[in-house]
């Protein structure tokens, strides 16, 4: 029963930050949002046993992600941004596109069936699930391990390549 | 406890909102913000899906999307610097060279 509260209430600022996010018309506000977005989803990892998934939502996400957004945004010109149209001329359509998806899934789901026995209780784990998670990390998974790192360099070496001045500029 | 549909419920309402950012929006940041909202939507999927089979294996996958999404906002924002230096603008309507 508490649980249930506190779910509901990471749901509902989840879906009302993420609402103010994609309305806002500063994007810095947007960004402000987005980070009171990532502290509640990082809850909602705690509530589903994942505490070190949601350290890295944290970390990763709130620390370094969002910090970059926060700087290119302060980097470019905003000063048009207060007589500038939000939206394009479609919006009314996707709205009620977005609007068709989300009745369209909510009915699917609310008319499916779950399994109910499993997950009604924590996780069971030998140890802290930090070491489950390591192990299964460096043995099953080492090669898509690898390959994340290739696409973290990837997109290093991409940016800088893209962002720097060239010499003829 | 919390049912499994709950959990899914949320991620599409989340990946929704998303969808309409990335549709509605001028600002390139939005879009980009909105990409990033609909990825973490799926890290929900992912963790509730873990949880509720008792396997750490959604785990790991939401810590390979949390690496990719990284890669893209890096790149993507070299992207953007590149195109308000060239085009002076960041409002994605404006660019109309393709005719499109």
């Amino acid at each position: 029963m508490v649980n249930q509260v506190i779910f509901f209430y990471f749901a509902v600022v989840i879906l009302a930050s993420a609402i103010l996010t994609i309305t806002q018309k500063n994007p810095i506000h947007s960004v402000m949002f987005m980070l009171l977005l990532f502290f509640h989803i990082a809850g909602v990892f705690v509530l589903l046993n994942a505490e070190f998934l949601a350290a890295v939502q944290l970390i990763v996400y709130a620390g370094a992600i969002l910090i970059l957004y926060l700087f290119v945004v302060m980097l470019l010109n905003v000063d048009r941004e207060s007589t500038a149209a939000r939206a394009n001329r479609f919006w009314p359509w996707m709205a009620g596109f977005g609007a068709l998806i989300a009745a369209e899934v909510i009915l699917l789901i609310a008319r499916g069936t779950f399994p109910s026995e499993a997950g009604q209780q924590p996780m069971r784990l030998a140890g802290s699930g930090v070491k489950e998670l390591g192990e299964l990390l460096y043995q099953k998974y080492l090669v898509p391990f690898e390959v994340a790192s290739i696409i973290l360099l990837v997109g290093l070496v991409g940016a800088v390549m893209l962002a720097k001045k060239r010499a003829s500029d | 406890m919390i049912p499994l549909s709950w959990y899914i419920i949320l991620s599409a309402a989340l990946f929704t909102i998303g969808i309409v950012g990335v549709l509605s929006r001028r600002n390139i940041f939005i879009i980009l913000m909105s990409m990033e909202l609909m990825l973490n939507a799926a890290n929900i999927n992912l963790v509730a899906f873990s949880h509720y089979s008792q396997t750490l294996t959604g785990q790991i996958f939401v810590m390979f999307v949390i690496t990719v999404a990284a890669a893209e906002a890096a790149v993507a924002l070299a992207i953007i610097i590149l195109l308000s230096r060239n085009r002076g603008s960041i409002y994605v309507d404006e660019f109309n060279i393709m005719k499109g």
